[in-house]
């Protein structure tokens, strides 16, 4: 009897946590993105999900009360009954359906990138984010470890025309304009981490040697924190960014503070001189390659 | 039906090959410790596998004090904290679980349930457990080494695995690749055993379609093993190439700390793959185990035939196939191509109707039965609360768009403990407190069992139902601590010293667990011959425990399936498999020969 009490309980008391954990605060975060669509994905998981819980505890405590052992009772001898599990498949199969379908429309939309979407890039480095911005010509240039020193810490190619107005953000605070969409190129230069603000709920791993990205529109302005979520060594719990969403003209005046490329390695000195060295470095680089290759 | 009902008698047909004279051991040493007798692998394996298991316990507390009480122990550094999870991880799924399920359930059950005196390789056998047991201490010497173990997390993700950003970066993961490589060495001995010994070994009469469920789960298990755990082991040799000698098959152009280093080309996702090939396998390699043990608890506690048995065979043998084909899912927010989101977010929802289809059939084997809430009765039942709920989180994680925020979030921890770490440990709890009077001819204490069920269950339960909701508000798992962070609510730090201090008291029921197993084994109550009334043939050898050989003179002779509970025409509930049809002499085979005659024991 004490098991036909308990498993009742525990099915009441799980859906009972679900619906009291949110005041508490024991929920999503508000959402600050255009991903409505998965939270509602969510919401339609947990109804299908839900109901098959209590269904299933439910029949079982059911059971354990009406079939207790009994002196002398012989249980019913029926090894299969093909009918009923033909129904019970069909109708998992359907709540299968049920939460797959929208899940895989919104997957299709997360993973394609609206054609108006502005590019910027976040990079990573243990333990701390840095970000960059195309410039007036809206293309990013692109990076090499290789091209990374005390001067070129982002690791831009020198001799690429496109990245010479990038704007480095040498900072773990990002800002982002209200209502546009955000391509998000995701690189690293040492080791995976991942760059996510939870109000956002959108995330992906950043890998060394490819360049990962995300989309999405913040719809919120406001202070978010962007946090690592990739194990990425001692230092990931302490891996902390600022996303701060504001207004189109306010996001424009912050990136106007930040210096190019082109205006860093002009201050970093001898800019001629230096880009010169890099690329001998790059040759060498490269011959150094072509021999391994042999 | 023919299949698993019972059989005329010249239906049996006659052994295909004689009787093969067993290794006999001459001194205690080859009976005890170098020994060739599965029994007693199993043991040694068991006993390995818990008291490995026990150091993970330890683990789970320290991790659990941190994560309860930030900046309250000096003694846990960032460092140790994600060496403490790293090696929690590793040790649970791959020393504890895997060789308790395989090594230990597989080699006690096997020869004994599908009617052989033993191993169909003995030899190798015994080599399996000396091999396991040096792939334990070369893990345990990580402790030992300048940096400790690895702290990359239990997936070895490189590059971090092998850079100087992660503790145990030059000794301890190369320690911890060697030892995979050696119990995966190990395992593969025991694992051609296993499957060997169920195809080529089962005695006359034992068909597949008779095979209890617990050997349908270990043997498909086992099959899942030795096809995925290659995979594992050219990831652990790779990595450690790029280690020690400075190979890139996972290390692309990586500057560390301002320092170039001499890497290049590789793919980090490419060991991610590889990972996960075996990774995902794995998961069912310790659930199809305790698919088919619960089965075989439920239905000799509640007196009543498994409910579709030739469906559950089914599940279990789909599951299997359907377990190589979901392993990218572990890796949707990876950087891999987008594109595979769509295919495996299908085939992991697939996945999910044979495994419901079984949940199902679990509940409907109690619906019309006669249930006896013993040990293990209540551990099965504890098993379909947990796995349910540790099931259907993974539909959440499966639909590769809700797994986006909630992915490497403690949403994810919460998952995979209830369902691959609570689950399965409950089974193998509801298994010891069942086959315990087999192996020692003693009963487990009541009382302690009791208290030991109630505390573990519903600690557990209240442990990860709420971390679940951590992984919504978005707090990513492997955190050192939370720091100051403005989504997160202060109750949340309240809501960590209470799953702290409830894991602390599941964690002593263990240790009372502990301290019945030794007690019961000597003084607990004498047990009667087959105590639960089951029909499986480990409960009708002529002496208990079974002796050397399992079956004395003669193999018995299968008639019937392994769930002949309550069938008309016979007086008791049960009919054992050996137990000849009503009108059949059981002194004879299909071959009219007496068994005696036939199968002499040497």
């Amino acid at each position: 009897m004490v098991v036909v009490i308990v498993l009742v309980l525990v099915t009441i008391g799980t859906v009972l946590f679900h619906f009291l954990a949110p005041t508490i605060g024991w929920w999503w975060t508000p959402i600050a993105s255009n991903w409505g669509f998965i939270d509602t994905t969510i919401i339609i998981t947990f109804w299908v999900t839900g109901a098959v819980f209590v269904a299933v505890l439910g029949f079982m405590a059911y059971c354990v009360y009406r079939f207790r052992y009994q002196k002398g009772r012989r249980s019913a001898y029926k090894p299969e009954d093909n009918k009923l599990e033909l129904w019970l498949t069909g109708l998992t199969a359907l709540g299968v359906v049920v939460m797959l379908t929208p899940g895989l429309f919104v997957w299709n939309q997360f993973i394609t990138v609206p054609e108006d979407a502005d590019e910027f890039e976040v990079m990573a480095q243990q333990w701390q984010w840095s970000y960059r911005f195309p410039g007036e010509d809206g293309i990013l240039g692109t990076t090499s470890p290789r091209f990374i020193d005390d001067d070129n810490p982002f690791g831009v190619n020198p001799n690429d025309a496109n990245g010479q107005d990038d704007i480095l953000i040498d900072d773990s605070e990002l800002h982002l304009p209200l209502d546009r969409p955000v391509k998000v190129l995701l690189r690293s230069i040492d080791v995976l981490h991942n760059f996510s603000v939870p109000q956002f709920r959108a995330k992906m791993d950043m890998v060394p040697g490819t360049v990962t990205y995300y989309w999405l529109t913040p719809i919120r302005a406001g202070t978010f924190d962007a946090l690592c979520f990739e194990l990425c060594g001692v230092g990931h719990h302490a891996m902390r960014g600022t996303v701060v969403v504001e207004t189109e003209s306010e996001f424009e005046a912050w990136l106007g503070e930040y210096s190019t490329f082109a205006q860093s390695m002009a201050r970093a000195g001898n800019g001629a001189e230096k880009v010169l060295n890099l690329v001998s470095r790059e040759v060498e680089a490269t011959s150094v390659e072509k021999k391994s290759a042999q | 039906m023919t299949s698993i009902t019972p059989a005329q008698a010249e239906l049996i047909s006659p052994a295909e090959v004689e009787d093969v004279e067993l290794y006999h051991p001459k001194t205690w040493v080859t009976k005890y410790v170098f020994s060739q007798d599965a029994k007693v692998i199993a043991i040694q394996y068991s006993c390995t596998a818990i008291g490995i298991g026990l150091v993970a316990l330890v683990l789970s507390w320290l991790i659990r004090l941190q994560l309860g009480f930030p900046d309250s122990f000096d003694f846990i550094s960032p460092s140790d904290y994600y060496q403490f999870i790293t090696m929690h991880g590793m040790i649970m799924v791959i020393y504890l679980l895997t060789a308790l399920f395989l090594g230990g359930f597989g080699n006690y059950l096997i020869p004994l349930m599908v009617g052989a005196r033993d191993m169909v390789f003995p030899y190798v056998n015994m080599l399996s457990y000396w091999i396991y047991l040096l792939a334990v201490l070369v893990l345990v010497a990580s402790w030992f080494v300048p940096g400790g173990p690895t702290g990359a997390g239990w997936t070895l993700y490189p590059p971090q695995a092998i850079l100087s950003g992660t503790p145990g970066s030059d000794a301890g993961i190369i320690l911890m690749l060697v030892s995979l490589a050696l119990f995966i060495i190990g395992f593969t001995m025991g694992g051609l055993n296993y499957v060997t010994t169920v195809l080529q070994a089962r005695t006359r009469g034992m068909t597949l379609m008779r095979m209890p469920l617990t050997i349908w789960g270990i043997f498909t298990a086992t099959v899942l093993a030795l096809l995925a755990f290659p995979a594992l082991f050219v990831a652990a040799v790779m990595m450690t190439l790029d280690s020690m000698l400075g190979t890139s098959f996972f290390m692309p152009s990586i500057v560390e700390m301002n320092e170039y280093l001499e890497y290049g080309g590789g793919s980090p996702i490419l060991f991610q793959h590889l990972f996960w090939f075996f990774g995902h396998p794995e998961v069912y390699i310790v659930a199809l185990p305790a698919f088919g043990i619960v089965s075989d608890l439920l239905s000799v506690h509640s007196r009543r035939h498994i409910f579709g048995y030739r469906m559950m065979v089914w599940a279990i043998v789909g599951i299997g196939a359907l377990s190589f084909v979901v392993w990218a899912h572990h890796m949707y927010v990876s950087g891999m191509n987008p594109w595979f989101g769509f295919f495996f977010a299908t085939t992991t929802l697939i996945i999910a109707v044979p495994t419901a289809i079984k949940v199902y059939n679990w509940t409907l084997t109690l619906w019309h039965g006669n249930i006896r809430l013993t040990l293990p009765m209540l551990f099965a039942l504890a098993f379909i609360v947990t796995f349910l709920n540790g099931g259907i989180t993974g539909l959440f994680l499966g639909n590769v768009v809700v797994d986006v925020p909630l992915s490497d979030t403690m949403f994810v921890v919460a998952h995979f403990h209830m369902v691959m770490g609570v689950a399965p440990i409950l089974v193998i709890f509801g298994a010891i407190y069942h086959w315990f009077p087999l192996i020692t001819g003693r009963m487990m204490n009541q009382a302690m069992g009791q208290f030991h069920f109630w505390v573990t269950f519903i600690g557990a339960y209240v442990i990860f139902l709420p971390i679940h909701y951590l992984g919504f508000l978005g707090v990513p798992r492997r955190y050192f601590e939370m720091g100051d962070t403005s989504f997160i609510p202060e109750s949340v730090a309240s809501l960590n010293a209470f799953v702290t201090v409830a894991a602390l008291i599941v964690g002593f029921a263990q240790l009372v667990f502990m301290y019945n197993l030794f007690w019961s084994a000597s003084k607990g109550k004498v047990a009667e011959r087959n105590p639960w009334q089951a029909t499986t043939l480990e409960w009708q050898t002529p002496e208990m425990p079974p002796a050397h050989g399992n079956f004395g003179e003669t193999l018995p002779v299968v008639y019937r399936w392994a769930y002949e509970y309550g069938a008309p025409g016979y007086d008791e509930d049960f009919v054992p498999q050996n137990q000849p049809p009503i009108g059949a002499s059981a002194e004879t085979g299909g071959d009219g020969v007496p068994d005696g005659a036939a199968q002499p024991a040497k």
